[in-house]
């Protein structure tokens, strides 16, 4: 069916048991997103350390697809550069915008090409980049908080 | 009373050929949101840009005179339907413009009863949708009134507890819906009202779940404005409606200003044309308005009491049917007393989104998400619900269609 090419078994792992859900106590920034359209919410907690990314946890509610990919994102962006998250982050964006022409890069994006499918149904990429979303607010407010 | 003869119907309705995802037949329960459109409102759109289209109320040549009597017949289409005179209709482009020409043209008015002051208070109630709260929000933000509301019970029905303390000397405004676009819920208008007048406040119904669905008639209903939408009735998007009691309309300052609502114009002023065309500025969406009037011609045909009785039993069956479903909860009220054809419910372990995806997959056609009435979201703690929503067009086979893809969509995310 169409449908097993949106829900893959790791989106269905990923939803069950979400990896660094659940906020940590310390935090540089916090940040919350919301997906207007289906009331889906998102808080962030992030901690760089100089450039790197040393802590992400966060937070919320939403479908299988919203939360499988926070828990990806997660995992993924932890211990890397900005830099690097933030070619992660083009990467999977750019993944969601090309109505499953690609395939994605699992170098680059590890479990993040299990949403790949996701591209196929334009209502649900929403979805999918809520925590990217959120993450990529939060390292851009901690940069700006650095400079000053 | 026959029942409807819903296979017919349907045959009115070219959207029901279309093969969905997967080859299936659509079964839309989504009607809440929009409702499909039988052919005779599509001919009648059409035959009206073949043969009448000008700009009605403007120019003396054959066409504008038949643009505007096909126009001003639809108005009086509309005013036959819900038992007003054709003076008290305005056409607006949906119901949300409807319910903010009243909030803007309350504030556009500086004398009783729409001028508001500071600690004035504005009832609605905490199943608003979103088009009956956010415009009463900014119309309080305005003057300094205060919103207050009636609270949801855990059943769904509007919380009448503290009734007499929310209707109050205070109180000039109550905007409640007369059904609720999540939980089916027919609140106690006729109550509510007539605590309302007692205290002079202007009672203002939002009529978009209730005018495509049963018999309504504004004298019988003794509030003061109905506001509702065109394409949740059979009829084209872009036309909405306001019915309001000519002497408030009178008095009444417009929201929205240009051609046609103006009776003279010098450099410096302008004076308003009466009631309802001082409230229709720029041409009007004529087609669309002539489009809902056929589309009230097919709904009075085949009878506005045969509909609420055939979908009364069918929400009967829903309701019946979901509860046989386990890790199935529904929302708002489990009988068919002052309730009508929307059923909103969770399934344990599947997010709404996750829900209506599936059930694609199957052809069913349902809402998902927090249906434009967060705060219910919020009063019963969840992020969004799956809401199926009936019209005459619906039957058992569908709702037996919708519980066999609950039942498969359970399976999919293995919560059963």
């Amino acid at each position: 069916m169409e449908l097993d090419s949106l829900y893959q078994e790791v989106i269905l792992d990923h939803y069950k048991h979400p990896l660094h859900k659940g906020l940590s106590d310390e935090k540089s920034i916090q940040v919350h997103h919301v997906n207007p359209s289906c009331g889906d919410e998102i808080t962030l907690n992030l901690i760089l350390k100089g450039d790197v990314v040393q802590d992400v946890t966060w937070d919320g509610v939403g479908c299988s697809i919203s939360q499988a990919s926070a828990s990806i994102m997660s995992d993924l962006v932890h211990g890397k550069s900005v830099e690097q998250a933030f070619l992660a982050l083009d990467a999977f964006s750019e993944l969601m915008s090309s109505k499953g022409s690609i395939k994605g890069d699992d170098a680059i994006l590890e479990d993040g090409v299990a949403l790949a499918g996701v591209s196929k149904f334009p209502a649900r990429v929403k979805c999918a980049l809520l925590g990217w979303m959120a993450f990529k607010d939060a390292a851009l407010q901690a940069r700006e908080k650095e400079k000053k | 009373m026959n029942s409807l003869d819903v296979a017919a119907i349907k045959a009115d309705f070219p959207i029901f050929q279309k093969m969905m995802r997967n080859d299936a037949r659509l079964v839309y329960l989504d009607s809440g949101a929009t409702s499909q459109k039988p052919v005779q409102v599509l001919d009648a759109e059409r035959f009206f840009y073949t043969h009448h289209n000008a700009a009605a109320h403007r120019g003396s040549h054959l066409l504008a005179e038949e643009a505007s009597t096909a126009y001003e017949g639809a108005r009086t289409t509309v005013a036959t339907f819900i038992g007003a005179d054709s003076e008290e209709v305005i056409f607006t482009k949906s119901a949300t413009e409807s319910i903010n020409l009243i909030a803007y043209s309350f504030s556009n008015t500086q004398v009783a009863p729409f001028a508001l002051t500071i600690g004035d208070e504005i009832l609605v109630s905490e199943m608003e949708h979103h088009a009956n709260l956010i415009p009463w929000q900014q119309l309080a933000k305005r003057t300094g009134a205060v919103i207050r509301w009636f609270s949801v019970t855990a059943d769904g029905r509007f919380d009448l507890s503290n009734i007499d303390q929310l209707i109050n000397e205070r109180t000039k405004i109550v905007a409640i819906t007369h059904q609720s676009n999540v939980l089916g819920t027919i609140p106690p208008v006729a109550l509510i009202t007539s605590k309302a007048h007692a205290v002079g406040a202007i009672v203002i119904l939002d009529a978009c779940q209730s005018a495509p669905h049963f018999p309504m008639n504004v004298v019988e209903l003794d509030v003061d404005f109905v506001a509702f939408s065109g394409h949740k009735m059979l009829g084209p998007t872009g036309i909405g409606v306001l019915w309001g009691r000519a002497a408030l309309l009178a008095k009444m300052e417009p929201f929205l200003f240009g051609g046609s609502m103006i009776e003279t114009v010098t450099m410096e002023s302008a004076t308003w044309a009466p009631a309802p065309r001082k409230f229709e500025a720029g041409v009007p969406n004529m087609a669309q308005a002539v489009g809902l009037a056929a589309a009230i011609d097919y709904l009075t045909n085949i009878g506005m009491a045969k509909i609420h009785q055939h979908e009364t039993e069918l929400t009967q069956y829903t309701l019946d049917t979901l509860q046989t479903i386990k890790g199935l909860n529904i929302f708002g009220p489990l009988e068919t007393i002052d309730r009508g054809g929307v059923i909103s419910f969770a399934l344990e372990g599947i997010h709404p989104h996750d829900a209506g995806q599936v059930l694609d997959q199957y052809g069913v056609a349902v809402r998902t998400g927090h249906h434009c009435a967060w705060p219910l979201m919020r009063k019963y703690g969840v992020a969004g619900t799956t809401r199926a929503s009936l019209y005459l067009y619906n039957d058992r086979s569908d709702i037996d269609a919708l519980a066999e893809a609950i039942t498969a969509t359970q399976k999919y995310f293995k919560v059963s």
